[in-house]
């Protein structure tokens, strides 16, 4: 019901979505968010996703886990990649299944706004000319403050 | 006491790993991060913004009065950026 992935490759939702509906007829929706790596300046080379990997994993199960209750979800889907990727790659995939799309919507933008204030991972741009750390945005505190 | 260090932090102390024993003057996470910014000029630079460092206790979130003892693997870094 919960599955949780922190890996270097490449996701396929499709494939994702396919093992989330196996031999069940109960799902009436499934949303996916994907996030993938942005370059707004046309100067981005690539984007270094560092982690804790002892730490990530548990604390995307944690999130997820707290998402199936508070929605009762029927599946739930978390893959987050680290290592370095270039623009326009897949970084983040959630996808949840309920019943219904209200509680599915809901749960797939709660599992996005802990994961981006609560799991250990840190990005860094390389453009052609430097290598920086990204900064932390007290506008995702906000959307995951008004979850509590 | 395992000490782990990631990001700009692991860049400014040069090291994301080491391990050492836990000063008698030691008991919280707080006093971890005094005694370590005694350390030199890194980890000066990595500890200069208390407003950016987070830290866990064996991979959970922590806060500066949370216990720390001589067998945790604490960690240490910058606000998180996934996603």
């Amino acid at each position: 019901m919960l599955t949780v992935r922190v890996e270097i490759d490449d996701f396929n939702q499709g494939q994702e979505i396919a093992a989330l509906q196996k031999k069940r007829t109960d799902i009436g929706a499934i949303v996916t968010f994907t996030g993938t790596v942005r370059d707004m300046t046309g100067t981005l080379t690539s984007l270094t996703l560092e982690h804790y990997p002892g730490m990530t994993k548990r604390e995307l199960e944690r999130i997820g886990q707290d998402a199936i209750t508070r929605w009762n979800l029927l599946g739930c889907t978390i893959i987050h990649r680290y290592g370095t990727l270039k623009p326009g790659e897949n970084i983040v995939l959630v996808i949840t299944t309920a019943p219904h799309r209200g509680d599915a919507f809901k749960a797939a933008e709660y599992i996005m706004d802990y994961l981006k204030t609560s799991a250990p991972f840190w990005k860094k741009e390389t453009t052609k000319t430097d290598s920086t750390w990204v900064d932390a945005k007290d506008t995702d505190d906000q959307a995951k403050d008004r979850w509590s | 006491m395992k000490i782990l260090y990631f990001a700009w932090m692991r860049e400014r102390i040069g090291t994301g790993e080491e391990t050492l024993t836990k000063p008698e003057t030691v008991h919280t996470i707080q006093d971890l991060i005094t005694y370590l910014s005694t350390r030199g000029e890194g980890y000066a630079a990595a500890f200069e913004v208390h407003m950016l460092i987070r830290a866990a206790i064996n991979e959970e979130h922590a806060t500066l009065d949370s216990p720390v003892t001589d067998q945790d693997e604490i960690a240490f870094f910058p606000p998180v950026t996934g996603g």
